[in-house]
């Protein structure tokens, strides 16, 4: 499925076709991509099935071309394929993508957390979750909204 | 001060300010005084700062150390890069969860006498970062001597903040580290105590 969203090309694939169509995206010879430009996540809590997009920003740095590859999965099977093998760049991406997502690379060499602390038991922008410090007591009256 | 050509010696010596000797008896060629007196001056007059700082309110003691405001006139101006060395933890900017324990490990290398100075909001309570990575004020992890508000404070606000230390310093009973209560403070911090 393509479409065009704020100039650029939009992707939707399957999380099982991901490495083959990053493959023949490597390959195409009129416009060869060559760069992970990001790697993210998206929590959409209302649609079912779909809760995780994992999306991908890739880059033509011969046409100057950018593309956007999304897969989205199911939160409580929130697995995808890792990309190390194609980018080397995606490493630290994924695990960041695991420490705030919760979304687990397959294959991917070290999966830790790597920007919060490692003692923290859940993955803080899954929206379940509230933003704000969860430990304060001094901040409950009407202005906060506690 | 500012503008004036201030001598380094000689005549006009009301421009060079320097510490009043403390309290005591004095005679032809002695003086007497109260230990405690005579340290609590020389640690207030000669802290070392370790700068601790993270984030905008590092930037505001940039501009205190530098010629402008130049903390140096207060007998800091040797900046203690090395916790073993430093008198005063200075505590400037963002503090999150994951820097929590080295800031500890820190404040635990310092020997004591030792004071800790939070420069800024983030410092004091979180300030504007109420999230879940970010310690909601250091003094959940150390204890903390003076506060200083701001977002981030003026130079002059951190030097008020240095001056309150020196203040604690000059006042503070040679006994009181040695104290049960003191060392319940640092218990209550889960800081182990020799
Ligand atoms: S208190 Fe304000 S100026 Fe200081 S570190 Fe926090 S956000 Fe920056």
């Amino acid at each position: 499925m393509e479409q065009d969203s704020y100039g650029m090309v939009n992707i939707q694939v399957p999380a099982e076709h991901l490495i083959e169509a990053i493959q023949a995206l490597k390959a195409y010879e009129k416009a060869p991509v060559q760069l992970l430009t990001d790697l993210c996540a998206v929590h959409y809590p209302d649609k079912a099935g779909k809760e995780l997009e994992v999306v991908y920003h890739l880059h033509s740095l011969t046409q100057n071309l950018r593309l956007r590859l999304k897969v989205a999965i199911a939160q409580d099977a929130a697995t995808v394929p890792t990309l190390c093998n194609e980018f080397a760049g995606a490493n630290w991406m994924e695990r960041e993508t695991f420490d705030f997502y919760g979304v687990k690379f397959e294959g991917h060499p070290d999966l830790r957390r790597i920007l919060n602390m490692d003692q923290m038991d859940y993955h803080p922008m899954l929206k379940q979750y509230a933003l704000e410090d969860e430990t304060r007591d001094d901040k409950d009256d009407q202005f906060f909204g506690r | 001060m500012f503008g004036k050509k201030v001598p380094l010696s000689g005549r006009n010596k009301q421009m060079v300010k320097i510490v009043d000797q403390p309290e005591g008896y004095e005679g032809q060629g002695f003086f007497a005084t109260s230990l405690d007196k005579v340290i609590g001056m020389a640690r207030a007059n000669s802290l070392w700062p370790l700068p601790f700082a993270t984030s905008c309110c590092g930037i505001e003691f940039m501009a205190t150390m530098g010629s402008n405001y130049d903390l140096a006139r207060f007998g800091s101006e040797r900046l203690s890069f090395t916790p073993r060395q430093a008198d005063l933890l200075m505590v400037m900017g963002t503090i999150s969860k994951k820097m929590a324990p080295i800031l500890k490990q820190v404040y635990d290398q310092m020997a004591e006498p030792k004071w800790v100075l939070s420069v800024g909001a983030c410092a004091c309570s979180g300030g504007i970062f109420d999230t879940y990575s970010v310690l909601q004020g250091i003094d959940r992890v150390i204890p903390v001597d003076v506060y200083v508000p701001g977002c981030p404070p003026r130079p002059e606000q951190i030097i008020e903040g240095v001056i309150k230390i020196q203040e604690l310093a000059k006042n503070e009973s040679l006994r009181r580290r040695n104290s049960d209560e003191y060392k319940r403070m640092l218990e209550s911090y889960n800081i182990e105590t020799k």
